[in-house]
C-alpha cells in the first residue's frame, strides 16, 4: 500500500530516537556496571561482577532495595484500598455527577509533584498544620515526630500522588463492564454483594493488576518523596543510586543497581502482563 | 383517540386458557422519564402457562414494560401482581421472574457450566442439588457437550440456548425474553422459534415475548399485546389480530392490508365506486380488507353478498407460492391482491371479495 521508501521515512526517526536515546544509554549502563573506580577517581575499564557481588555483600545496599519495595507494597495496598471504591462509585453510583468528580480526581496530576510533596511537609512538620492542630485540641503535649522524616510520610505522600494512577485503569474496567451482565445478576437472584464478588470484581481484575503496577512501579523508583520527606531511615533505593552517580561518584556501582531494579521492574510488567491477559474476557 | 382498556372479556383469551389462573397482572402501569412518556395506563394479565408476545416498532414501550416486569426499571405509575404479591415493590433479586437478555449478557469469565449453575449457587442451594439440575437444563437445551466452554468460545444461537437454560434452571414461575432470536440470522430463528415454542409447553411455564417481529409473534404466541407508542393497541390472540383487526394500525402492523375509508348511510357502505350493505350506524367508516380475501372474479354473476370492481393491473412482486398484485381500479382506488402466483400480464381484471371480509376498524391517530 504505501511505497518502501515512505514507510523508511515514517519508521526511521522514532527507531534512531529510540536508539539514540533509550538503547544506547542502557547499554551504556550495563557496560558501566561491570567497571569500576580506580583511587585516582577514573573509570577503570576493566571487566568484573564485582559491583554486583557489592550488591549482595553490603548489607545497606540489598536492605534499602527490600525496605523500597516494602514501601511500594504498602503504597500499591493503599492506592488500591483508596482508588478502588473511589473507580466504582464513579462507575456504578455517581450518575450525572461522573465527569465532574472524574475531573477532580484528574486534576491534582495537572499540579506540580515537588508542589504536592512540600505540601505534606507543611502538613506533618513538628510546627506543621497537623502538629499544631493535635496539641490546640491538646490531644498530644509535643510535636508527633513520626510524622515527618519517617517511611510512613513517604508512604503517605506516595499513596497521595499515586492514588489516580492505580484509579484510572480500574475506572477504565469497571466502565467497560457491560451493565446488562449487572442485570442478569441480579434476574438471577444474586443480592448485590453477591453480584459485585461474583462478576463486578472478577471482571475489573485487569485494572487493579494495572492499577497496582502502575503505583508499585511508579513508587519503587522515587527518589523526591523519601529525599524531601524520608529522613535517614525512609531513604530508598533510587536516594542511593542519585548520590552513586553524584556526590559519591561510583557510576559503575550505581548503574549495577539501576541494572537490577531494571530487571526488576520488566520482568514485574511481563507478569502483571500475563496475569492481565488471563483475567480478561473480550 | 381510539384508547384500548382491556378488561379479560375483549382480551381475547384463546378457549385453552380461559380457564387458567391469571399469573402476572399489569394494572394501570405508566412510565415517563422526564416529560418523555414512555407507557401510559398498560393493563394486561398473564395467565398460568401462557406465551405472551409484546409486539411492537422500536421506540414503542415493549422493552421498558418487560424491564419494569423483571424489575430494573420502576414503573410511574400502577402495579405489578404476581398472584396475592405486589411485584413492582420487590428488587429484581427477590422476584420469581427470570429474564433472557438480547444479548444473552452470558457471564464472560465463567464457563456455560458455571453460567447456568449462576442462580442456584446465589440461593445457596447444595451443590449435590446444583449438578444434576444444570445437567439436566443443558440437556434440554442440547448443549451439554458444551459445559466446560468459555461464552467467547460458542456460536450466538448456542449462547442463546445457554441464557434460556440459565434461566430455566431455576424454575422460574414466568420467563421473560427480551427480543432473544434478533441477533440470530433467519434460518437459526426460524428454527429456533419452533424449539423455543415446544420448550415453553414442555416446562409449562408462562413466557413473556418481546419482539418487533410480527411474523415471530403470529408463529408462536398464545396471545399477542399489540403496543404502539406506549399504548396497547389490541391484546388478543394471532388469529383474532389477524382476522378481526381492531384498528388501522394492528390491522397494518400484522400482514398486509386494504384500509378503506368510506362512509356509512342508512345500512349501505360506500367507499368511492365500492358499495356494499352492512348494519352500521351512521357516519365515517374505515375497513380492513385483506389481500387474500379479494379474488380475480370468474363467471357472470357475482355472488350473494361480494363485491366486484375492475381495475388495471400496475405491479405484480412474486412472493413464492402466492403473487401481491397492485390494481388500480377505475376511480383511482389501489387494492393489494393476493393471488396464486401464477404471474401474467399486466392486464384488466375484475376483482371479487365478500362484504364480510371487510372489517370495521377504528382510525389509529398519530400520537405524540
Amino acid at each position: 500500500m504505501f511505497s518502501r521508501a515512505y514507510k523508511a521515512a515514517v519508521t526511521l526517526p522514532p527507531l534512531v530516537w529510540v536508539t539514540v536515546f533509550l538503547l544506547m544509554p542502557y547499554l551504556l549502563m550495563f557496560c558501566y556496571s561491570f567497571w569500576s573506580v580506580s583511587a585516582s577517581q577514573t573509570i577503570e575499564h576493566s571487566w568484573n561482577l564485582a559491583n554486583y557481588g557489592q550488591l549482595l555483600r553490603v548489607e545497606v545496599y540489598w536492605q534499602t532495595l527490600l525496605r523500597s519495595m516494602w514501601i511500594a507494597a504498602r503504597v500499591t495496598i493503599f492506592s488500591l484500598l483508596l482508588g478502588y471504591p473511589l473507580a466504582y462509585f464513579l462507575s456504578f453510583y455517581a450518575g450525572s455527577k461522573k465527569d465532574l468528580l472524574y475531573q477532580l480526581v484528574i486534576i491534582p496530576l495537572w499540579v506540580s509533584y515537588l508542589v504536592r510533596a512540600y505540601a505534606w511537609k507543611t502538613i506533618l512538620g513538628s510546627d506543621g498544620v497537623l502538629n499544631t492542630l493535635l496539641q490546640y485540641v491538646h490531644l498530644t503535649k509535643h510535636p508527633l515526630e513520626f510524622l515527618l522524616y519517617s517511611p510512613f510520610a513517604v508512604v503517605l505522600t506516595l499513596t497521595h500522588i499515586y492514588t489516580p494512577f492505580a484509579f484510572l485503569p480500574i475506572y477504565a474496567a469497571l466502565e467497560h463492564i457491560p451493565r446488562n451482565l449487572v442485570e442478569a445478576s441480579h434476574d438471577l437472584g444474586a443480592t448485590p454483594g453477591q453480584t459485585f464478588w461474583k462478576v463486578i470484581f472478577p471482571l475489573s481484575i485487569p485494572g487493579v493488576v494495572a492499577g497496582a503496577t502502575f503505583a508499585f512501579v511508579l513508587s519503587l523508583g522515587d527518589f523526591l518523596a523519601p529525599l524531601l520527606l524520608g529522613g535517614p531511615s525512609g531513604i530508598m533505593i533510587s536516594n542511593i543510586v542519585v548520590s552513586l552517580f553524584g556526590a559519591a561518584y561510583n557510576w559503575p556501582l550505581g548503574a549495577a543497581i539501576s541494572f537490577c531494579m531494571l530487571l526488576l521492574v520488566v520482568s514485574l510488567l511481563f507478569f502483571s502482563e500475563r496475569l492481565e491477559k488471563k483475567w480478561s474476557f473480550s | 383517540m381510539a384508547t384500548i382498556s382491556t378488561p379479560p372479556s375483549i382480551s381475547g383469551k384463546s378457549g385453552n386458557q380461559a380457564a387458567s389462573a391469571t399469573l402476572l397482572s399489569i394494572r394501570n402501569v405508566a412510565k415517563h422519564f422526564g416529560k418523555n412518556v414512555v407507557l401510559r395506563d398498560i393493563s394486561l394479565d398473564v395467565a398460568e402457562g401462557e406465551f405472551l408476545t409484546i409486539l411492537g416498532e422500536s421506540g414503542s414501550g415493549k422493552t421498558t414494560l418487560l424491564r419494569i416486569i423483571a424489575g430494573f426499571e420502576t414503573a410511574s405509575a400502577g402495579e405489578v401482581w404476581m398472584g396475592e404479591e405486589r411485584l413492582d415493590r420487590q428488587p429484581p433479586y427477590r422476584r420469581r421472574v427470570n429474564t433472557v437478555f438480547q444479548h444473552y449478557a452470558l457471564f464472560p469469565h465463567l464457563t456455560v457450566e458455571q453460567n447456568v449453575a449462576y442462580g442456584l449457587r446465589v440461593a445457596k442451594r447444595p451443590e449435590a442439588e446444583i449438578a444434576p439440575r444444570v445437567e439436566e437444563a443443558l440437556a434440554k437445551v442440547k448443549m451439554s457437550a458444551h459445559a466446560k466452554s468459555k461464552p467467547s468460545k460458542i456460536s450466538g444461537g448456542q449462547q442463546q440456548r445457554i441464557a434460556l437454560a440459565r434461566a430455566l434452571v431455576n424454575r422460574p414461575r414466568l420467563l421473560l425474553l427480551d427480543e432473544p432470536l434478533s441477533a440470530l440470522d433467519a434460518n437459526l430463528r426460524r428454527q429456533m422459534q419452533v424449539e423455543l415454542k415446544s420448550l415453553q409447553r414442555e416446562v409449562g411455564i408462562s413466557f413473556i415475548f418481546v419482539t418487533h417481529d410480527q411474523e415471530e409473534a403470529m408463529v408462536m404466541s398464545d396471545r399477542i399485546a399489540l403496543l404502539r407508542s406506549g399504548e396497547l393497541e389490541q391484546v388478543a390472540t394471532p388469529r383474532e389480530i389477524y382476522g378481526r383487526p381492531a384498528t388501522a394500525y394492528a390491522a397494518q402492523f400484522i400482514g398486509h392490508t386494504n384500509l378503506l375509508k368510506g362512509e356509512v348511510r342508512a345500512g349501505m357502505v360506500r367507499c368511492g365506486v365500492l358499495t356494499w350493505a352492512a348494519v352500521l350506524p351512521d357516519g365515517p367508516a374505515l375497513f380492513s380488507l385483506r389481500p387474500e380475501n379479494i379474488r380475480l372474479a370468474a363467471g357472470n354473476t357475482a355472488m350473494a353478498g361480494s363485491v366486484r370492481i375492475r381495475g388495471k393491473v400496475r405491479h405484480r412482486a412474486f412472493h413464492g407460492a402466492t403473487e401481491l398484485i397492485r390494481v388500480e381500479c377505475d376511480d383511482g382506488l389501489v387494492l393489494v391482491v393476493r393471488t396464486p402466483g401464477s404471474g401474467g400480464a399486466l392486464n384488466e381484471v375484475e376483482l371479487e371479495f365478500s362484504s364480510a371480509d371487510a372489517v370495521l376498524v377504528r382510525e389509529s391517530p398519530e400520537r405524540v
